[in-house]
Order: C-alpha cells, then structure tokens, then sequence
C-alpha cells in the first residue's frame, strides 16, 4: 500500500495533438506555412516537434509538455518566477541571446532548441558562474547524493573553471533549531525568500548586499518564526539550508524510503519516513495536489525523535517490567472481577484503523461493554470531519472561523486558506481569541454571540465555508453554535488529528447505552469501574485516572505520567511502526505501511487485542493483518482498498446537530491549540519539538492580533513575476 | 537524541544588531514623510521606502542605523527584512556611521583617464586612510570610491557630502587643489570657495527646503 493520490505537476499547458514533425535544421521560410492552432493554443515547435500548448504558457512549459528536460534552480511550480539563475537558457530560433525559459512567454510559431549547441554553451557557462563561490565541499554536506547542483553539475556543467581568484565565503545564520545554515553554500536561487514571503506569510528572510556581497538571511539573527519553516530545506537546491535535527546522521543512499502518513493534524499529509537500520532518520512530505500540495509542517517534520525517546519497551506491571505472559495473567485476574457494566475503554487519538476496529471488537466482543469512547471529554456525538474537501477551500467565496486557528491547527490548510485571502481577496471572518493568520482577516467577536450579531455580514454570501475547531464542541452550548453555523452556511468542523477521524469512522465510539469518555471518567473517579483499558494519549490524563480504585490497563507507546499511573502496561507500536489506514480530516482513505518494527518487546497494537482475546477464551476472528482490513471493509465500506486516496463522504458518519437547548452563551472561545510545536502527548516526547518551542515565543505563533498587513486594492494578477509579492 | 544546535560564528558585517536608540521624525521630516506619501497611492506605500531612508539618513547622522530602517518600516507598515533589503543593496545608503565630510572620489573611466588615482593617493596621504570606506580616527573624513558621478566633463572630481547635509561636488581636481579643499575642510569646516555648485538648498528628495 502506499500513497493514495498521485499526483504530478501538470504544467499549465496541455498537449491536444502532439503531432511529430520531422525535425528539419532548415531555416523557418523553407517550410510549408502551418496551420492556425486551435482556439486559446499556440503552435510552438521544440526541437522540431510541433506542440499546441496553451497561450500564455511560458517556453519552459512547453519544453516540458515535449517531455524536454530543462535544467533549473530558481523556478518552482508553487512560486512567483524570479529568473535569477539563468539555469533554464534556451535557444530560440532567430533570436540574438538565448532566452531564460521559465518566464519568457511562448509565441505563436516559436522555435524552441533545447538541443543545441549554443543552448549547452548557455548551460555550461552559468553552470560555471554558480560554481564559481560554491565549495567544493561535497563530501560533508548533506544534501549531497540529492543536491541539484550536484546533478546538473555532471549533467550540464563544464569539468574545469576558469575562475582563478578568491572564492568568497559567507557567514552562516543561526535560525533556530530547524535549519541550519551553510550560507557559503547558496546560489541565491532565493526561493526560500519567495517561500517565507509568498506561502508562510512571515517576511522575515531577504537578500541583502548586492553582486559579491549579497547574502540571504533574516534581519536580526533570530529564529524563523513560521510554523512551515522545514518547506525551505526542501525547496532550497543546494545545501545552504539543510534540516538541523537530521544534520551529518545519514547519506541519502543509505535511507530506506516507506511512504506514510503525518498523523498530527486533520490534513494527513502524505510522507515518506526514511529509515536507516531500523532507525527513523527523517521525515519529508510526499506531493499529492489535493493533501498537502507539497508541503509538511514542522511538527511533523521534526519530531520523529520521539520515536527514540522515553519508550514503553516491555510490558509493566505496577511500574515494573514483566512478560507478556505475565501481563496477561495480571489482566485476566483483573477481569475476573469485572462485569461489562464495570469495564470501560477509551482510546487516544494517534491510532490507526487497525487499532480503532481491534479496540472496539475486544471491548464489545471479547468483553461485552458498551462503555467506549475516543473523543475528548464533553464532546458532542458529532464526527469531527469536514465536509468541504481541502482543495475546496482554493476556490471558497468566504470563510468563517468559529473558535479556530487553522494557522496552528492544520498549517497546510492555512496555506490554501492564506493564498485565498490575498489573491482572490477572499474574506475570512473570526470569532474567537485574537490571532495572528498571516493573512488579513476580520475578526467579529470573542463571543459566540457573533454568529447572531452579524448574521447580515454572512448572509451576503451564498456560499459561506464555516470552519469550527473540534475543541469548541467541548462547550456546553456547542449544539446551539452547530445549529446557528448551520444557518449560515456549510459547517466543517476541524479535527485536531488524523487519529481521531479515523477512531470515528471506526466508531469506537460510545455503543447502545454506554457511557462517553465523560461518563466513564466519572464513573472511575467514582470507583464504579473495575477495569478501564485506556489505549493511547489525549482521551484521559493521569490527572483523571488518580483516585480510580479498579485496574487500569495502558497500552500505548510511550512511558508518559498516564502509563506511570497504570497498574498494567502494554507496548505497542508507534504509527511509523505499523501499517494503517487512516481516514483524514476531509474523510479520504490513507494508507501508511511499516517503516520499521517496534522497539524491543513492543507489539503492533491489534496484536495485542488478538492474543489477549484468545487469552480470554474467545479469540477475535482475524490472525492476520489483510483478515482484519477485510473485516474492517466489511464493517466501514469507506475502508476498503479501493478507496484508497478517495474522498468517500458517503460512508463516513453523519454530520447532525443534536437536538438539545439552542442558547448560545457569553462565554468567550478559548484558543483551540496553546503551544502549537507540544500540542499533544507524542510531541511532548521529542527534544527538538521543546526546543523549537522555547524559542519560537510569542512573535508570530502566539495568540494575538499581528501588525495590520497592507491590503492591495486590485487583485493581484494570477501568475508571472511577483505575481504573489501583494 | 541530543538537540542538534548549530552556532553561528561571530557575524560580521552584514547582519545588523539595534542600538536601542529610539529614533524619531523630526518636524520637518514628518512634514516631508506626508508630502512623499501623498505622491503614492495609499497601499502602495511601498514606493516611498527609497525616498523615506534617504530622509532618514539626513535626518540621523548621514548613516542608516538598524533603529533608523525600523523606523522607517514602521513609518510604512513593512516588515524590517525588506527595508533592510533595500538599503543594503545602495551604496548610497551608509550603514555605518560616517565622518563629518564623506569624500567619495570618482574613479570611472573618464576620471581614471584624467588622473583620479592622482586624486586618490593626495586624498590618502592627507587623511592617513589606506583604503575605500575607511573614516578618520578624529571623525572627520571617510573616504570612497565611487562610480561616475556624472560630471565626466570636468574630470576628474569629487563629491562631498556634509554631515550637516549638504552636497558639494569638485571638479577639474589635481594634488594640489586637492589638498587645500582637505585643509580648508578640516580647517574651517567647508571649502565653498572650490565647490562648483552650492550646497543643496533644496531638498531632491521632499522637493522642499531642507531645514535641520
Ligand atoms: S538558501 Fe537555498 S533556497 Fe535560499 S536562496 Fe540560497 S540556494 Fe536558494
Ligand atoms: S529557472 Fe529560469 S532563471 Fe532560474
Ligand atoms: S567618470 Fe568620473 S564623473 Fe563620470
């Protein structure tokens, strides 16, 4: 299993018919006049062959549509077009001076020569200007084996200089715990520049100096305070920016690449976990056009520490390790005690598919209880998706934010929602705490009263996207919002993880007449439980489970203060150590496979369940990994294989508000994520996810309004040069 | 896994540090601020960065500092990576402080071929300054080097901008009347009687009188 989407880059231009000319080296008069292209398209010959791409593409898209490959380091498909490095050249027939390909415009009947000499020429001589203050210190950096330079070195460049003086060298900048910097390094392609400025939406990198002196870094030295920061190690072609965390722990060639899924926020982004020995040495994010486009976030990017760090290796008992022949002896006497009635089970929101079906089937099953839950405490039996698919929101007419902070929420979502904003000027309206989007905004209230007061506002616009935070369904008064947003437009409601939808397409989730994480936590408290499974973090806290007098039984991945306060502890894997299918935010079907096994005595969670059940005397009826996911199918059709990458919205649970009193109260929303880099339990277990967070303070992250950004009148034009620099 | 913290070697020159000086408009230049804006539309006030940093260099000492740029990003709602973008592509813009004249000798073609190195070496040898850039220890004179100032036609010359503001070009130069403009500038302060044009009265930036 692998990726759902697969996406590729599809260039603005598109071939109808690609007829093959012969390619004659005669000038353009000894040939036939051609026929006028079709409507919107443009006759383009490359290197012989004729094309019809679209008006308006530019001659680099159409060399590509030809399948040509153009060397290039400055353009990038989700950037403005800066043409500074010159890489790109081309020959034009009948032009003086070759042509940077990727922002000159295709003309009606151009000749375009990718082939010749005086393009290879061109090649070669900026390849050798780039070369002339790039070190020769290859054998050290770590972009070396996937670095651009590199290949098109050998590909297009020259295998001498004629460069006999000083190479100059430029000091490195200190930008915090995420990149770091070989400043000497950098051709000054300054797509980072374009990155922080035109998708981040932090200006705070810029070139500096001019000719020789000029150098790329921030204003003061300070840490980037832009929770996408990582997209720049990728997008950067050499290796002046690399990933800090990663740096000289492992070559490129040496990694095994698994492709999986970041589980820490609703988006799910596609990525590929990339092991060495057995050990994650980094994650990096997949393409997929309707997901993450190209982009990860940091927390995804930079905490697979954690899953090195302070982990439940062997089972536990009372604190100390045992077998898990013991373990099970110690849970079955437990149950012994026990009746359904008396026996709860609560589930984290980290897991997969596998985890959820295996949790529920050994609870209501194995065990007989109704009592299971996987949303936080108080929350409204409503499933936590949205019902407007990710790419949607690109073309969104206006956006409405009830107590949600997509920026810290779902970062790859505010990017959509952020290029929305300035491009088309799309409104976005805010209830809630004062936040800082990177994208004007306007902001309505602290109150859900806001949502009556100006319902006029909302009502001008037919197709209003409301986004609210699965945080605010905590409230007491969430039916009454759900039923006021309802009004208004169409209600989406943001899940804080990719787990937690995929727990709720599951439904491990209260069954009959049992109790909901509120319930079973009071009844604990209240010493009314014998037994209470609770399978990874975020559901209950050690602080809920203090007074309970039964048996609490911890499966879960790291040795945190819940797994301290359980009586018996079960290791499972952690999500880049099983296969899964997870379910994201919009309800599309992911699949993540096995980058490496759990540590030690660690077990894949189902697992667990299977062998505890027939432990019990009454096997789960699955033994292996495909038996579970056809029984899962059977149970969810949304999971079967054939939707994987799908959008089945069909088969995911129901949006309904929930009949209750609608009074909406006074009391003002809270901000849905404090501390956006230790949001949840497995962060908290990466050193560098504590580091990041020390220093990333209050400037750009922290809850409160920014400096009001100047607002262009027109719209700014849709493509070319500084096309995004509004 | 230990944190991987990557240090940054002592920065020089480029990356700038504020001095905590808490600059702000003077009158006149808030009356000059206006009139500049007024010139742009209202979000695109963007445009007026070039002519708010000159002001801001005449206005603090003839040099940019860190605190001067922020002021003027604040002035024009930017952020402080793009002014700084800005001022240290220039060179007329000076990011370190200057001294009381600024002696920038032309030394492009046409005065190259008229003798400027002449020029360069009196204007060392007088100073004490061994190379382009370099201000006195007494805070009088920095030197440049600078391209064609446009007055080929009376090669080779001079510019010198005062700290008090005011622009002076020289021209036809050789040694000796080199070192009497330094003698007469160190002396007293001005050379006005070897100036070719008098100092700037008006403002080319504001287009209004320049008052300090
Ligand atoms: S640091 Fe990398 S991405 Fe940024 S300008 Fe330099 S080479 Fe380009
Ligand atoms: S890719 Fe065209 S100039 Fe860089
Ligand atoms: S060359 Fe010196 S002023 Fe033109």
């Amino acid at each position: 299993m692998s990726n759902p989407t697969n996406p590729t880059q599809q260039p603005a231009a598109k071939a109808n018919t690609a007829a093959p000319a012969p390619a004659s080296p005669t000038p353009a008069q000894a040939q036939p006049p051609l026929p006028p292209a079709p409507e919107g398209m443009l006759n383009v010959f490359v290197d012989g062959i004729l094309l019809h791409v679209k008006k308006g593409s530019t001659v680099m898209q159409a060399c590509t549509l030809a399948a040509k490959e153009i060397p290039h380091f400055c353009y990038h498909d989700r950037l403005s077009i800066a043409g500074n490095c010159r890489m790109c050249l081309v020959e034009i027939e009948g032009m003086p001076k070759p042509i940077a390909s990727c922002h000159w415009p295709a003309a009606e009947g151009m000749k375009i020569r990718t082939d010749s000499k005086l393009t290879a020429e061109a090649r070669k001589g900026t390849m050798e200007l780039l070369l002339i203050n790039h070190p020769l210190d290859c054998p050290i950096c770590d972009q070396g084996g996937e670095c651009a330079l590199q290949d098109q070195a050998v590909a297009y460049g020259s295998d001498r200089s004629h460069f006999h003086e000083f190479k100059r060298a430029v000091d490195d900048k200190d930008i915090g715990h995420k990149i770091k910097t070989v400043m000497t390094r950098c051709i000054h392609c300054t797509r980072c520049v374009r990155f922080a400025t035109e998708l981040a939406g932090v200006e705070e990198f810029g070139a500096t100096g001019r000719g020789e002196n000029m150098q790329i870094g921030t204003y003061v030295e300070q840490a980037l305070q832009s929770e996408l920061a990582g997209n720049m190690i990728d997008l950067c072609p050499v290796g002046a920016l690399t990933s800090a965390p990663y740096a000289f722990t492992a070559r490129p060639w040496e990694l095994k690449r698994t492709s999986s899924v970041d589980l820490l926020d609703a988006v799910g982004t596609p990525v590929t976990v990339d092991t060495r020995a057995g050990q994650v040495m980094r994650v990096l994010p997949e393409e997929c056009d309707e997901i993450n486009e190209e982009w990860l976030t940091d927390a995804a990017r930079f905490s697979y520490d954690a899953l090195s760090t302070n982990r439940l290796t062997t089972p536990l008992i009372g604190g100390k390790p045992a077998t898990w022949p013991q373990a099970f002896e110690a849970i079955k006497k437990a149950l012994k005690s026990s009746t359904p009635a008396t026996t709860a089970g609560l589930m984290g929101n980290l897991q997969s598919a596998e985890d959820a079906y295996a949790f529920k089937a050994f609870l209501t099953q194995t065990l007989g209880t109704q009592n299971l839950d996987s949303r936080p405490a108080g929350t409204l039996p409503n499933s936590a998706f949205l019902t407007t698919p990710l790419k949607s929101f690109d073309t969104a007419e206006a956006v409405l934010l009830i107590g949600c902070n997509p920026r810290l929420e779902a970062p790859l979502l505010n990017i959509r929602l952020r290029r929305a904003a300035l491009k088309r000027r799309m409104p976005v309206y805010a209830i809630g705490t004062q936040m800082n989007l990177a994208y004007p905004h306007t902001h309505l209230g602290e109150t859900p009263e806001a949502l009556t007061q100006h319902a006029t506002t909302f009502k001008a616009h037919a197709a209003l996207q409301i986004l609210i935070s699965q945080s605010v369904l905590q409230r007491p008064d969430a039916s009454a919002i759900l039923a006021a947003a309802a009004k208004l437009g169409t209600v989406n409601i943001l899940a804080d993880t990719t787990g937690r939808t995929t727990t709720h397409s599951i439904g491990a989730l209260p069954q009959g007449k049992g109790n909901g994480t509120s319930g079973i936590l009071a009844a604990w408290q209240k010493g009314q439980l014998k037994t209470l499974f609770i399978h990874g973090e975020d559901t209950a806290s050690a602080m809920d489970v203090k007074s309970g007098k039964g048996t609490l039984i911890y499966l879960g991945t790291h040795n945190t203060p819940l797994a301290k306060a359980a009586d018996v502890v079960l290791p499972t894997a952690a999500w880049a150590e099983k296969s899964g299918l997870y379910m994201n935010g919009e309800g599309r079907l992911l699949g993540a496979d096995q980058a490496t096994l759990p540590p030690l005595n660690a077990k894949e969670d189902w697992k667990i369940y299977r062998a505890l059940s027939a432990e019990l005397g009454n096997p789960l009826p699955f033994n292996t990994l495909s038996q579970l996911r056809t029984l899962i199918a059977q149970a969810n059709p949304a999971f079967a294989p054939a939707n994987l990458g799908q959008i089945t919205a069909a088969q995911r649970p129901e949006f309904r508000i929930p009949n209750s009193e609608f009074r909406l109260s006074t009391k003002p929303f809270t901000a849905p994520v404090e501390k956006y880099y230790l949001r949840n339990e497995y962060l908290k277990q990466s050193q560098t996810m504590h580091a990041i967070q020390a220093e990333s303070g209050s400037a750009n992250l922290g809850p409160q309004p920014g400096a009001p950004m100047p607002l262009p009148t027109k719209p700014a034009k849709p493509k070319g040069r500084g096309a995004a620099h509004a | 896994m230990p944190t991987i913290r990557i240090n940054a070697q002592q920065s020089t020159g480029q990356t700038p540090h504020s001095l905590g000086l808490n600059l702000s408009w003077s009158k006149s230049a808030q009356s000059a601020i206006t009139s500049l804006l007024a010139r742009y539309p209202a979000e695109r006030s963007r445009s007026a960065l070039i002519p708010l940093l000159h002001l801001a260099q005449r206005e603090f000492g003839g040099w940019l500092s860190v605190d001067a740029m922020q002021l003027v990003a604040d002035t024009l709602g930017l952020p402080y990576i793009r002014v700084y973008e800005v001022a240290s592509f220039y060179t007329m813009f000076n990011l370190q402080p200057l001294g009381k004249h600024h002696i920038q000798v032309c030394t492009n073609c046409a005065c190259l071929i008229r003798g400027s190195d002449e020029i360069v070496k009196e204007v060392k040898a007088t100073t004490g300054l061994t190379s382009s850039g370099q201000t006195t220890a007494d805070g009088e004179f920095t030197f440049t080097e600078v391209e064609c100032l446009g007055a080929c036609v009376a090669a080779p010359m001079m510019q010198v901008t005062h700290s008090t503001g005011g622009i002076h070009y020289f021209t036809n130069l050789d040694a000796k009347k080199t070192r009497e403009i330094l003698k007469s500038l160190r002396e007293k302060g001005e050379a006005d009687k070897f100036a070719d044009t008098p100092p700037a009265e008006v403002d080319p930036i504001s287009h209004g009188k320049y008052a300090k």
